[in-house]
C-alpha cells in the first residue's frame, strides 16, 4: 500500500492527539477508588457559634479556663509567653478590643471591665482567604475559614488582613512548647499561621467543637445559622446579639450575648 | 597540535575525576532495605493487607496520601473505600501509624536509602516507640 507523506503525518498526527488526550480520558472514566464523609458528620451550610458572656463570666472568676484547655490539648497548641510569640486560637479580650467601635464613656462597667471570649470569627466575607496567594486559607463550603498548612508559605498576608488578630505565627519550632501532645492531631511547624478551625475534624466525624463539649455551663452553643431550627438560630430571635466589628462587612459568625 | 601533552593529560584527569564515583564504587552493591513490618497491630491483623496491594503501597504511597490530605483537608471527606471496599479513616495519625508503629523500621529505612526527606515530620506526630 503507497502512503503519501501527506498521510503519514495526518495519522501521526491522529495518534499524538490520541496519546495526549489518553490521561483526561483516564481521569474522567474515574473507576478508582472512592471517597466519602463519615455517615455521623455533622452537616451546615454556615456553622456558627454563640458566647453568652453572662454564663462564662462568673466561672471565669472562679479561674475556669475549661474550654481554652480543652481547645490547647485537642489541636496541640504551644503555651509561649512571649506575647510577641504566643500562639491563640481561643482567648479573652477585655471589651474596649474586643468591640471597640461599641465602646462608649457610659459603657456599664459590668460589661467594660469583663474579659470576653474571642476566637477566629469564621466570617461569611473573610478577608483572610481574599489575600492568602497559595490558597492555604480557604472556606469550607459549610462556612469554616480553615487552613492547609501544607500549603502556608509563611507570608502572613492573612495575619495583616485579619480585624481580630485571631491569626498567630510560629515564630519557632512550637513542639517544646507543647504540654500534652495529642497523638492523634498533628503540629505546626516553624514558619506557618494558625488558628481556630472550628474543629473541623471533629465536626466531620459527629461530633462538638472541643470547647463547646467542655464548657460546664453551656455558655458556648454551636449550630447551623442557616437552619432556622437550629438552636443558634432560636437564640438569635429571641435575644439581642452583638458581633465583633460588624461595620467592617466581614460578617463574623460568632455572636455575643452580653 | 600545541601544548598537546597538557592538553591531553589534563582531559585523562578530567575523565578519570568525572568517573570516580562509577568505579569506586563497582562490585560494591548498598545492601537494600528490609524492614522489619512485625508490629503488634499487624500480628493482630488476620488477613496482612494494607489499605491497597503491597506493590502499589510501595510505589505510590506518597501520591495516596497527598490525595487523602487534599480529600481530608479540602472536602472534609475522611473516609477511604479501598479497592476490596473495606473503609479506612484517611488519617495518617489515625490509620497508618496503627499498623506501622515504627517510623525507623518502616519509613526511615527505605527513606534513607534512596536519600529523600519527605517533611511530613515537622508537623505529623510520629508515634511512640516502645
Amino acid at each position: 500500500m503507497e502512503t503519501s507523506r501527506r498521510n503519514f503525518l495526518k495519522a501521526g498526527g491522529a495518534c499524538l492527539l490520541g496519546l495526549s488526550l489518553w490521561p483526561a480520558v483516564r481521569v474522567l472514566a474515574g473507576d478508582g477508588p472512592d471517597v466519602k464523609a463519615d455517615a455521623g458528620a455533622l452537616k451546615g451550610k454556615r456553622w456558627g457559634l454563640v458566647i453568652d458572656m453572662r454564663k462564662c463570666w462568673p466561672q471565669y472568676q472562679q479561674g475556669c479556663r475549661d474550654c481554652m484547655l480543652a481547645c490547647r490539648r485537642e489541636h496541640n497548641i504551644p503555651v509561649i509567653d512571649n506575647k510577641d510569640e504566643e500562639v491563640k486560637w481561643l482567648w479573652t479580650e477585655p471589651y474596649k478590643n474586643a468591640f471597640p467601635e461599641q465602646e462608649h464613656a457610659y459603657t456599664p462597667a459590668a460589661i467594660a471591665d469583663k474579659p470576653f471570649l474571642v476566637a477566629c470569627n469564621h466570617c461569611d466575607n473573610p478577608p483572610c482567604v481574599r489575600v492568602c496567594p497559595t490558597k492555604a486559607t480557604f472556606k469550607r463550603p459549610d462556612g469554616i475559614v480553615t487552613m492547609d498548612y501544607h500549603r502556608c508559605l509563611g507570608c502572613r498576608y492573612c495575619m495583616a488582613a485579619c480585624p481580630y488578630g485571631a491569626r498567630s505565627f510560629n515564630f519557632q519550632d512550637p513542639r517544646p512548647f507543647i504540654k500534652e501532645e495529642n497523638l492523634d492531631y498533628p503540629t505546626r511547624e516553624k514558619g506557618v499561621v494558625e488558628k481556630c478551625n472550628f474543629c473541623a475534624e471533629r465536626l466531620d466525624k459527629g461530633q462538638q467543637p472541643a470547647c463547646v463539649e467542655a464548657c460546664r455551663v453551656g455558655a458556648l452553643i454551636f449550630g447551623d445559622l442557616d437552619d432556622p431550627n437550629s438552636e443558634v438560630r432560636k437564640i438569635l430571635a429571641e435575644r439581642n446579639t452583638i458581633r465583633r466589628k460588624p461595620e467592617l462587612g466581614t460578617h463574623p459568625s460568632i455572636y455575643y450575648l452580653v | 597540535m600545541r601544548d598537546s601533552r597538557y592538553i591531553i593529560t589534563g582531559l585523562i584527569v578530567f575523565v578519570v575525576l568525572l568517573t570516580f564515583p562509577l568505579w569506586s564504587n563497582a562490585g560494591k552493591a548498598a545492601s537494600p532495605p528490609q524492614p522489619n513490618l512485625d508490629t503488634p497491630a499487624i500480628q493482630n491483623l488476620e488477613q496482612k493487607q494494607c489499605v491497597e496491594a503491597t506493590e502499589y503501597m510501595r510505589a505510590d504511597h506518597m501520591q495516596l496520601l497527598e490525595d487523602w490530605r487534599n480529600q481530608v483537608v479540602r472536602e472534609g471527606k475522611r473516609i477511604y473505600v479501598a479497592a476490596n471496599g473495606k473503609e479506612y479513616e484517611m488519617s495518617l495519625e489515625n490509620s497508618c501509624f496503627e499498623c506501622h508503629s515504627s517510623k525507623t523500621q518502616f519509613c526511615d529505612q527505605c527513606h534513607n536509602y534512596l536519600d529523600v526527606e519527605p517533611d511530613c515530620w515537622t508537623c505529623h506526630l510520629e508515634p511512640k516507640e516502645p
